[in-house]
Parts: C-alpha cells; structure tokens; sequence
C-alpha cells in the first residue's frame, strides 16, 4: 500500500507543478505581460538553470559524501580474511581514491562550466577549434596513469591466480547443484577420487559421483559445511552438477564460478579463523547494528503474530552468485575458519566416502 | 541567411501519390520508418521495461510482502499479491533484454539513424528504401513475438539476458527456459536479421549518398557514430546469431554444443563434451560490442547537441572521430572482462585487462572534449543540452568505475554484485537514455513540426537526474559491501540486513524517476497534436536537416538537395553576424574551413 501511495503522490506533485506553471502562464497572459510562448531557452531560462546547474553539482558531492559517510564503515574494502586479500584491497584503495579525484574534478569542470558560461543574447562563444598541446595531454596523462594501474592490476591478478606448486596446498572439492553446495575433501592421501556426474548413485547415497572404485577416492570426506584450518593454503577444485553456479566467498575476496562438465579452481589461504573476525571493531559494530534492525523487525512481526528474527552472530559465507534458478537467491554455505586443531577436531568426527555408501544387494 | 532556404518550391520531383498503408504501415520513407521505431522501440517497449524495473525494486525494497501492483499486474505470478521467485528472475530477464536491444538498440539507432543519415547527409533517402522497411518490420515481428513469450504458460525467459547454457537450455532447470526461452530464441534471430539489414543499409548510405561536398571529414559527429555503430553491429551481430542457432540446436535436436556431463532432476541427461564457456565467449563477443552500440549513437548525439546549444564549435572534431573509431576498434576485443571467474586461463584475463583499459583513453579524450566545448560557450539551456550535460555526467561517472570492474584483480570481488549493476546502468543505460532524450527534444521539430514544452522538459530532466544519482550511486557501494545481483530477496542472509533501508531509498528514486517519465509521455504526446508550431530552424542549427522541408515529403527537399561547403560546426565563428553558419553557405573569399 505505502508503494501505491507515493506513486500517487508524486503523479499529483507533477500534475500540480503542472498546473501551477500553466497558471502562471495565463496569469501572465491576461496581465498584458508579453509571454515568451517560444519554447525556447530565454535568459531568463539560462540563468535559472545555470543556478541549477550549480545546485546538482553540489547535489552530487552531497550524496558523495553521505555514502561514504554511511557506507565507507562497512569493512568492506578492508579486514580482507585472506592472504591475497589484503594485496586486492590495497589495489582496491588506490583505484578507488583515482576515481575519487577524478570524478571530484571533471564533474566539477563539467557543471562549473555550465553554470559559468551561461547564455545570453548579449554574448557570444569563443570560436576555438582545436588544441593539439591540450589533447595530447589528456590523451597521454590518462595512458600514464593507466600504465601504471595496468601494471599493478596484471601483477595483483598473477600473484592471486598462479598457484605455487611448493605451497603444498590442501584440496578441497566445492560442489555445486541447484540450490545448494557440497564440500569435498581430498582425505589423507591430499588426492580426490575421480568423479563424473555419470557415476551418481543415489540409491547408494554417491551424491557428487566420486568413482567407488578410486582408492583415492575411499578417504575422501563430504560435508554441508565448509571447514578451514587458518593459514593454510587451499586449493578449491570446482565442478557443478547442473547449471553455472559461482562460489562467492566476499570475505575471502574470492570467486570462481563452477561449470558443468568441466572442473574451475582457485586458491586462497585464509588468515582470519571466525572466532577473530567476531572479535574484529568493525565487525562487531555491524553485528549490533544489524541486531537492532533485526529486533526492530521482530517487534513488527511480533505484532502480526509471527515468529521473531533470530539475533544474528556473524559466519563466513559461500554464496551462489551466478544466476541458477527459483532458489539461486538462498544458495548458500556456512564457512567456518579455525585452527588446525580444532580443524583436526571436527574432521576426525566426519565419515569417510567409502563408510558412507549405502549397501545394496 | 540563417533562415530557410527556398530551393525551387514547384519542383515536386520525388513526389507521388501514396495511400495510407504505404505511407503510414509498409512506408518506405526514413522518416516515417524512424517513427515507427520511436513508437514500437523507444516508447512501446520502452513502458514495459521501466514498469518491470519498478516491479522489481518494489519487490527488493519490501521482499515478499504483498503488494497492490504485484497482484494487479503479475495476476497469477504473484498469488496473493506477493511475488513469486522464477517471476523475479523473468523480470530481471526481460528488463535487460528489452532494454538492452529494443529500446536502446533498436530504438535509439532504429531512430535517429534513420531520421538523420539522409537529412544531414543531404539525401533523398536511404540507399534502399525497401531493405530498410524490411528491416523495421523484421524488428515488429520480434517485438511481438518478445512481447508474447511474456504472456506463455510458463512465463517468460528466466536465464538472465545474458542466456547462459545450460539455464536456459533445460526446461528442467527452471520454467522460463521451456516455451518462453525459445521465442526469445526466434524473436532475436528475428532482431538480429533486422538490425543487420538496418545497419548495412546505414553503411551503404554514409558512403555513397552523401551530398556534394560532404566529405567524411565534414560529417556530423552523429553521423560519424551511427556509422561506427552500424559497423560493430554487422562485426559482432552474427556471431550472436550463431550462438543462438546453436543453443536452439542444444535444446531441440539434442546437440551438444554448450551442454555436457549434466545430473538434473534425479537423471544423467545424455550430452557430453559441449562447454557453456563458449557459448560465454560467443555471447560477450557480440555482448561487450553491444554496449558500444548503445553508447555511440548517443555520444553522437551528445556531441551534436553540445555543439549547438553552447554555441561554439565542438571541440577537438578529429580527435572525437579518432576516439570513436578507437573505441569501437577496442570494443571488440575486450569481451573476455566479463568472463575474468568463469575458468578462462588466467593469462587470458591479463590481456583482456590490457585491452579493457585502454578504452579509458579514447572515453577521458571525449569526456574533456566536451568539458572544453563548454568553455566559453554561450550556453543555450533547452532541454536538449540539459541531456547532453547530463550525459556527460553519468558517462564520467559509470565511465570511472569500469576502471575496477575491468581490472581483473578487482573484479573477482565485485563480479556479478550490485556494483556492476551501478556501473552499467549509469554507464551505458542512464546515459544512452539521456543521448536518446536529448535528441528526441532536439529533434522532435523535425519529427512532428512541433516545440515540446520547455518548462515540463525542466522538470523532467531534473528528476530524472536526481533519480539516476539517488538510484545508482549508492548502488555501488551495497555491491562493494557483497551484494550479489539477481537475488529475489535478501532475508536470507542476515549479513545484508544494514543494507535494506538502502534499497529501500534506492526504489523510492526509482519509483520517482519512472513516474516522472509520465510528464515526458504527455508532453511529447500532447504537442504532435496541439504544441507549438516550429520555426524551420529553432536551434540556429548548421547542419542540413533543418534546411529540408518541414512538411515530410519524400525525398526530404524540395527541388535541388542543398550542397555542402564547410564542416557542420561553425558556430560563432568570427567575421559573420550570426552566431552560426549552416553547412550549405559557401566559405566567403579568403576564409579558412577551420
């Protein structure tokens, strides 16, 4: 209802401007004043908008500053939880602060120059063609600057996608289906066991497919839960059994998206286990924040009758971020990053592939 | 000698009797036909693609209660008034496709290549009349049958405009992908001959019609970008039509092209060795040049209307058709930034990010340009050039933050969030709209015989532009916060929930920025009937449209075609009276072109 009523509101301010305005024309009309009915710009136009021009430019580095005001607390381009993270973030910072000076100057030339060199009858332009020393300035500061934000972006893009070989990393499948996810380990051994979607038995409970047969296989480990020792290199190996799906981990600042019929990987080393990253000032702001609104929530939805929201404590997350589907919007998986030991803990108390097929007769 | 020129007002050589269904349905005449596309493209289409956006917003700002609109337009999509999940995803589909290629493609081109190649070429007509009806009544067909796969059973596609296999090949994998994805499929094999047809024809025209004296080098910038645009589009759009034949032969003969080792719905379906990663490849190559499609015509058009209403000649003019060409050359080769996480070589990212950035170039080239043309300009505030100013803006602005997307390091962070969404619809969708508006109030003298009002054109650009900011610039930062795009809802993820009194601001912009495109339908509707009659030249324009006979005829002049001696922009210039001199006077003795 409250959508019906503003839609209804801003069509009656709009007919009202309206009409004001032809008011104010025939008003004009029946004094005798000389109404300029050309529909083209007069002075008195130019001077108007000029001002507006200037207004909006104010206007613009209002909401400027009030976003970042409002959302620069967000860590969001900060607390990376990943060793590659931090190097993204960095690189994050100084595009954004390019963009910053950028858009503060041009925008302010742009609208300046509007409003400065308004029309009017009395005046005329300054026929100017070209500028050759000019153009070339802009054309080489920018492939300057360029250059050397190419180059730091290629070295960042590198270092964050060639796997080292040496870092001995630990492999772990992420599986993808609508609309949710799976997560493979390799076992001991570090090796997974073959698998194609061909090979899913579920009657056998074989969800992801993995080849019976494999004696890699037979130590591997599946899990609706994604653990992570802190500050050890993993390798994700991805597959999806039906449509793209694409493994968003936004706090990791890493994304790769998982293809049928083919297997996509990225590495990461997380460095923040989730005990820490609750601990973390800015995150337990956000988290009180985002509780009051949830309370506040709950107490309209106390009064409807319904159930209350459940306070929120923060957890990494795995998100599908390609289009999938009905469920694509709730295609999620708890992350939980913890030390080695603890790691250990958990993994020892999980069932191993081959213990977990079914038996058949 | 700025007034209309009376060339032999009895010569009546190209006029012949015509009755109401050549002149008004199967015309052969541009004018008529970029009308036609104005109607069906731009307004049309244009309405539906603007109320599924509110529709949209509506459900994210207030995700899954019920609502009024909801039940009144979606019917059985949204029972009892709250949205359903598959209808989301259809509206987010065919919002994009709608607008992407009928109104900002088809519309925007369809449009104003039409009207102006010939008027400021100086030429009769198109190079063929016949090809380019063909063409606009190939694009009717696909409007209607877009428009259709709307109302099926299963509702419409749901993939995403971008139509990735294997979502949008197997009816198992979501509804929309059954019926409604196939007449998406023929409505753009459709589109696609059409704008094939448009575009050579454009080609052909700019080369071999143009008026005597009208050389490349003293063609109008929008020429000049309906022309670069007409040429991407016969590079980049076949390689979309192959796609889309293959993905039909996928779906319906059990090929398997884009489709391999897939477990859906309980069964192993049968295709082997296919890769949805090429259907990626063969989309963007036709989908990154698609955005420069968009965005040309309306830099064009910018730059026309800038020059015009400041008063001075647009600054740079052979640097701006430089940059032009260096963007559509660059165009084509930077498809792959939109496929930086989707498995491609890593390596291959390195390049794309190469060549994505160096489009910044060629874009910070133009973007000063117009800063500079505004310099000691004499600046004419129609509504027009409030349009055109606007359209530098958002260009800077979106432009900006291309700078991170197209950095591969970047983007694996920010791929596929809201802040995508920001920096595209600014970048490309606000301002090819803005280029769009700025010519229709421009040109709508030429197009009707008629003034729109000023003072509703006011209101509507400055809502409109306080709209677009309010709606994406705090877009960008819910996207940097994690936001993935294409949820139905957010309340699934408590993470997000200091991000919903944002979204809510971000739909009552929207909400104000459609409403406000109401003043603008009725202003243009109301003045074809009972605006203002134009003066032959309301701008003091130079180039040639505004010397061609006010009443439509066919063949544009009457008598002689008017020939050119200078370049179209000799505004102010010193040693004449007035502060512009059309294309068609000849240079005094002594003078320089420029």
């Amino acid at each position: 209802m409250t959508t019906l009523f503003i839609v209804l509101i801003l069509t009656f301010i709009t007919i009202a401007i309206w009409q004001m305005i032809k008011i104010f024309d025939l008003s004009k009309a029946i004094s005798g004043v000389k109404v300029d009915d050309s529909q083209i710009a007069n002075d008195k136009d130019n001077t108007t908008q000029a001002k507006l021009m200037l207004g909006f430019l104010a206007f613009i580095y209002a909401i400027t500053i009030f976003s970042l005001v409002k959302y620069g607390k967000f860590p969001l381009i900060s607390n990376a939880a990943s060793e590659h993270g931090a190097q993204i973030d960095t690189l994050m910072i100084w595009t954004m602060v390019l963009i910053f000076i950028v858009q503060t100057i041009t925008q302010f030339l742009l609208y300046f120059f509007a409003y400065k060199y308004k029309g009017s009858k009395k005046s005329k332009a300054l026929f100017y063609t070209d500028n050759h020393k000019l153009e070339l300035m802009w054309t080489v500061i920018p492939a300057i600057v360029l250059t050397g934000f190419i180059t730091y972006g290629l070295l960042t893009w590198s270092d964050v996608m060639n796997m080292q070989k040496n870092d001995d990393p630990m492999v772990i499948e992420l599986y993808a289906q609508q609309f949710n996810w799976k997560a493979r380990y390799a076992g001991n051994d570090n090796v997974l066991g073959k698998s194609n979607v061909r090979l899913i038995d579920i009657d056998r409970a074989n969800i992801l497919g993995v080849d019976e047969n494999d004696p890699n296989g037979q130590d591997d480990v599946i899990t609706t839960e994604l653990h992570l020792p802190v500050n050890r290199p993993i390798l994700f190996v991805m597959r999806s059994q039906d449509v793209i799906h694409s493994a968003y981990m936004p706090h990791f600042r890493a994304q790769m998206n998982c293809v049928p019929g083919m297997v996509t990987k990225f590495t990461f080393t997380p460095t923040v286990t989730t005990e820490e990253m609750r601990q973390n000032p800015s995150m337990i702001d956000k988290v009180i924040n985002i509780n009051n609104i949830r309370e506040e929530k709950s107490e309209e939805l106390a009064l409807k009758g319904e159930e209350p929201l459940d306070p929120y404590e923060f957890d990494y997350l795995l998100l599908c971020n390609k289009i999938c589907g009905k469920s694509h919007y709730n295609m999620q998986m708890k992350i939980i990053v913890e030390t080695q030991e603890e790691f250990d803990n958990w993994y020892n108390q999980q069932t191993v592939f081959k213990n977990s097929l079914i038996a058949q007769n | 000698m700025a007034e209309y020129i009376e060339f032999d007002k009895d010569h009546h050589a190209h006029h012949h009797k015509e009755t109401f269904i050549t002149k008004y349905i199967f015309s052969q005449d541009h004018k008529m036909i970029a009308k036609q596309y104005l109607f069906t493209g731009v307004f049309f289409m244009g309405i539906i693609g603007i109320l599924m956006s509110a529709l949209m917003r509506m459900q994210i700002a207030w995700p899954e209660e019920p609502n009024i609109f909801f039940d009144f337009l979606l019917g059985k999509w949204a029972p009892e008034g709250v949205m359903d999940a598959d209808i989301y995803l259809a509206l987010v589909t065919m919002h994009g496709t709608i607008m992407v290629f009928f109104v900002l493609t088809a519309g925007l081109s369809g449009t104003f290549s039409n009207l102006l190649i010939p008027l400021q070429l100086g030429a009769r007509d198109m190079a063929s009349g016949f090809l380019n009806m063909v063409a606009f009544w190939l694009f009717f067909v696909s409007t209607v049958l877009m428009v259709a796969s709307i109302f099926v059973e299963a509702g419409p596609a749901a993939a995403g405009w971008t139509i990735y296999p294997p979502l949008s090949a197997l009816e198992m994998a979501q509804p929309g992908s059954g019926l409604g994805m196939t007449l998406w499929l023929v409505s753009m094999a459709f589109f696609i001959a059409s704008s094939l047809l448009g575009s050579l024809n454009y080609i052909v025209t700019v080369l071999n019609l143009r008026t005597k004296g009208m050389s490349l080098t003293r063609m109008p910038l929008t020429i000049w970008a309906f022309f670069v645009t007409a040429i991407i589009g016969t590079i980049s759009f076949p390689v979309l039509l192959s796609a889309a034949l293959l993905l039909i032969m996928d779906r319906s003969f059990g090929t398997s092209f884009f489709l391999s080792d897939i477990f859906i719905q309980g069964e192993v379906l049968h295709y082997q060795g296919g890769s949805p990663v090429l259907f990626e490849h063969l989309f963007w190559f036709l989908g990154h040049p698609e955005v420069y499609i968009v965005l040309l015509p309306a830099l064009g058009i910018a730059s026309e209307v800038i020059a015009t209403h400041a008063r001075k000649p647009i600054f740079g003019y052979k640097a701006m058709i430089i940059s032009i060409l260096a963007i559509a050359f660059l165009s084509t080769i930077v498809w792959g930034h939109h496929m930086f996480v989707t498995g491609m070589n890593p390596f291959l990212g390195s390049v794309f990010t190469f060549t994505t950035l160096l489009i910044a170039i060629p874009s910070a080239v133009k973007a000063f340009n117009y800063i500079t043309t505004l310099w000691k300009g004499n600046i004419q505030f129609n509504t027009p050039m409030l349009f055109a100013i606007g359209f530098v803006s958002t260009f800077i602005t979106g432009g900006l933050t291309g700078i991170i997307l197209g950095d591969s390091a970047l983007d694996i962070n920010v791929h596929d969030t809201y802040f995508v969404v920001a920096h595209f619809h600014l970048v490309m969708g606000i301002s090819a709209l803005y280029g769009m508006l700025a010519g229709i109030y421009h040109w709508y003298p030429i197009l009707f015989g008629k003034m729109m009002n000023k003072n509703l054109g006011y209101i509507h650009f400055w809502v409109t532009a306080i709209s677009a900011y309010g709606v994406f610039f705090p877009m960008h930062f819910i996207g940097m916060a994690g936001l993935p795009r294409r949820y139905y809802t957010n309340s699934n993820f408590p993470l997000f929930d200091d991000l919903a009194d944002t979204n809510q601001i971000i739909t009552m912009f929207a909400l104000m920025g459609a409403a406000v495109q109401l003043v603008f339908l009725y202003n243009f509707i109301y003045n074809i009937f009972y605006g203002k009659k134009a003066p032959q030249n309301p701008w003091k324009s130079t180039t040639l449209e505004w010397t061609a006979s006010q009443k439509h005829i066919h063949g544009n002049w009457q008598g002689k075609i008017p020939e050119v001696h200078r370049w179209p922009y000799d505004y102010s210039k010193p040693g004449y009276k007035e502060d512009f001199v059309p294309q068609h006077i000849p240079l005094k003795k002594g003078e320089e072109e420029y």
